[in-house]
């Protein structure tokens, strides 16, 4: 289906990321949005609330991030596309109400416009310090999708790409945006409605009798329904069986988790996004997502320059990640090298990955700004010296 | 035991109430002499008489005993997190106006962890039915103190006694903004039934306080006797008045107890003030909301 003109400003635009994300959302169809106040995300939801009094959508600004984050699961169920937005501090307080919709298979987008933590932190300056907690955040067992954009044309095109995803698989989907991406200005071209693909909802529109809410039909995802329709839908956070009625058993446990987990885990190369530069011939890859992708380009131009054959692998879906690529990338090249806004978080997967076929640098930063390009190249020059043989 | 005793029917002919519920989920998971399942049996009453489309009627429950009213009431239903079924609420009812939202849960799940999201709603008008049902502690944790819990009173962790001052929750939500605020009690049931009805009927923020016995923790911890004594005490402390100023109807242990519908105002709920206020703002360039 394409995307609904009301909300598609078609045409060149010079924006930052952040009111590119709130632009990439209304073009998906997205007409609730919850939020709280938070450097470096409140542009995201201050656009919005200024674009949907024109478009028929409604914005509101709740008393904190926890209220936002289940007040946009409310509006799911209630038939809107939703998201809300924050940063560190918020994120970690929205992170039960992640285990409410991946539990409940609630369809739903978080934007988490990075800034370095722990803690309050460097409220105005980058980082990517939340890449494990988008994964892992809330307790137990569940899978997420989370993107990763680099530019401010990305924060709109990936945006939709989370829309779509969320309603696909039925997952809250985290956008992980940083500051730098979140307030860097570039040319953002929003093509027209027509040429924007967006993945509507999947309803259930059979017999009302006998009805079972979380019956997936020999499917791993399925279908939905509204509050309204007549369905007497019992939605809850307990282990659930296929009516959706709580059922505190290990049998129903086994039923329910593995299925929430798998039909991630199964379409992992299905939801797999990267961009390649220059593999086919490289010894030594660099393997980046976000903003460090951007900062990782001088680094390995310049050792290119000098003759050494490095690579690039850009993460755009960074979760699920991408285990089967990274394994037999392992298994062609000499190093690997991981920049990362953090002190060592997708890196763990690398290595997971990699599994001591090949070494596997991490270039560690503490956020605050993004990295010096000469230390990505110091760490291509020192891997390209220890390389696997 | 006499023969003819077990011939006697057991299944009361026309119960009117179990169309409104799971039957296939009972026997519910509340205590004897629980006053929840009877707060139940007065909003099924309620809807039964309201001639609201119950297809267009959701339930929405925090977590505790009282969130289990959820997982027990034959219509959109949803058990959320604890202290967030007002939240959840918010967006359910600005996604789809055409909803008739009631929030169903208890004092500790609505005014403790939850009780931010409860004064913001007051003070936004949103429109929703809110039933507090107040039996003065958690009871699914085991019965450890409460916002709610009377001076005095003792909890698995007040075990000398309470010394907080509780909440006065009409007075809180009157304060905050809600336009309707009633109080009622598990023996008041015509009473609290017909202010089901009126809260229902009622356009914005709709608050009922309703007091329950919880006769397994709250009562037996301050041997106050079981759910029988605790209804001859509604019976007995109750006082009938409506209108009742809310800074006066604080609670003390076992002490009197003011019931009555305190506040029916009218204001304008958030999406009509929203709504409202975008039409003159921003004239034709607004497009009206309405889901």
């Amino acid at each position: 289906m394409k995307a609904d003109p009301k909300g598609v400003l078609t045409g060149a635009h010079f924006i930052d990321g952040d009111h590119a994300c709130s632009e990439g959302a209304l073009a998906a169809g997205c007409r609730f949005v919850a939020g709280y106040p938070i450097t470096p995300s409140t542009e995201v939801v201050e656009r919005i609330a200024e674009r949907f009094p024109h478009i028929g959508g409604i914005f509101i600004q709740m008393e904190d991030e926890i209220a936002s984050s289940i007040a946009i699961q409310g509006a799911v169920w209630g038939g809107k596309k939703a998201m809300t937005v924050t940063s560190g501090p918020g994120f970690s307080l929205m992170m039960e109400h992640i285990g409410y919709a991946a539990m409940t298979e609630t369809p739903c987008v978080f934007v988490d416009v990075q800034r370095a933590g722990p803690s309050t932190g460097l409220p105005t300056q980058p980082a990517q310090g939340d890449m494990m907690q988008a994964r892992w955040g809330s307790h137990g067992d569940y899978s997420i999708i989370a993107l990763s954009p680099n530019s401010p044309q990305e924060c709109f095109d990936l945006t939709i790409k989370a829309f779509n995803l969320s309603e696909q698989f039925r997952v809250p989907v985290m956008f992980m945006m940083d500051e730098c991406v979140g307030h860097m200005i570039e040319r953002v071209m929003i093509p027209p409605a027509d040429e924007i693909e967006i993945l509507p909802r999947r309803f259930y529109e059979g017999a009302k009798e006998n009805y079972m809410l979380y019956h997936a039909n020999g499917e791993m995802v399925p279908p939905m329904v509204k509050a309204g329709d007549g369905y007497n839908i019992h939605v809850t956070g307990l282990t659930h069986d296929e009516r959706g009625y709580p059922s505190m058993t290990v049998a129903t446990q086994e039923k329910l988790i593995p299925r929430l987990i798998d039909k991630i885990k199964l379409n992992e190369e299905k939801i797999a996004d990267y961009r390649e530069d220059q593999i086919e011939d490289a010894e030594i890859v660099v393997v980046t997502y976000g903003i460090t992708s951007r900062t990782a380009i001088p680094a390995i131009e310049q050792a290119r320059k000098e003759g050494l054959k490095v690579g690039h692998l850009r993460l755009i879906v960074v979760w699920p990640f991408p285990e089967k690529y990274i394994r037999s990338l392992a298994s062609k090249v000499k190093a690997i090298v991981v920049p990362e806004l953090n002190q060592g978080q997708v890196v763990l997967e690398v290595e997971r990955c990699a599994a001591g076929k090949v070494p596997v640098k991490l270039v560690p930063h503490v956020g605050g700004t993004v990295h010096n390009p000469k230390d990505i190249y110091n760490a291509i020059i020192s891997s390209n010296n220890q390389k696997a043989e | 035991m006499p023969e003819e005793l077990y011939e006697i029917e057991t299944e009361v002919p026309g119960n009117t109430v179990e169309e409104f519920l799971r039957m296939e989920r009972m026997p519910h998971i509340w205590c004897p002499g629980c006053g929840i399942g009877t707060s139940v049996n007065c909003f099924a009453h309620a809807l039964e008489t309201s001639g609201l489309d119950l297809q267009k009627v959701s339930v929405v429950s925090g977590i505790g005993c009282t969130g289990r009213v959820a997982g027990y009431v034959n219509l959109d239903s949803f058990h959320t997190t604890h202290g967030r079924a007002i939240p959840f609420a918010t967006g359910l009812k600005l996604a789809n106006p055409n909803l008739k939202v009631v929030v169903y849960s208890g004092d500790g799940d609505l005014t403790a962890i939850g009780g931010n999201h409860f004064i913001h709603a007051c003070r936004r008008n949103l429109d929703m039915t809110v039933i507090l049902i107040n039996n003065f502690t958690y009871g699914m944790t085991g019965g450890q103190v409460a916002p709610t819990t009377p001076l005095t009173a003792t909890a698995t962790t007040t075990p000398y006694g309470n010394f907080e001052q509780s909440f006065n929750l009409p007075y809180l939500a009157e304060s905050c903004g809600a336009v309707y605020v009633a109080r009622w009690t598990t023996y008041h049931v015509r009473h609290l039934t017909k202010a089901i009805k009126e809260a229902l009927a009622k356009k914005g923020f709709s608050f009922i306080e309703v007091l329950s016995p919880c006769p397994t923790l709250y009562s037996r911890r301050n041997k106050i006797g079981d759910g029988l004594d605790q209804m001859i005490y509604y019976q007995e402390s109750s006082e009938i008045k409506h209108g009742a100023d809310t800074k006066t109807v604080g609670l003390d242990f076992q002490g009197k107890i003011v019931v009555g519908k305190f506040v029916d105002i009218e204001r304008p709920t958030y999406l009509d003030a929203m709504n409202d206020y975008y039409s003159k703002r921003l004239g034709d360039k607004f497009v009206h909301y309405n889901g």
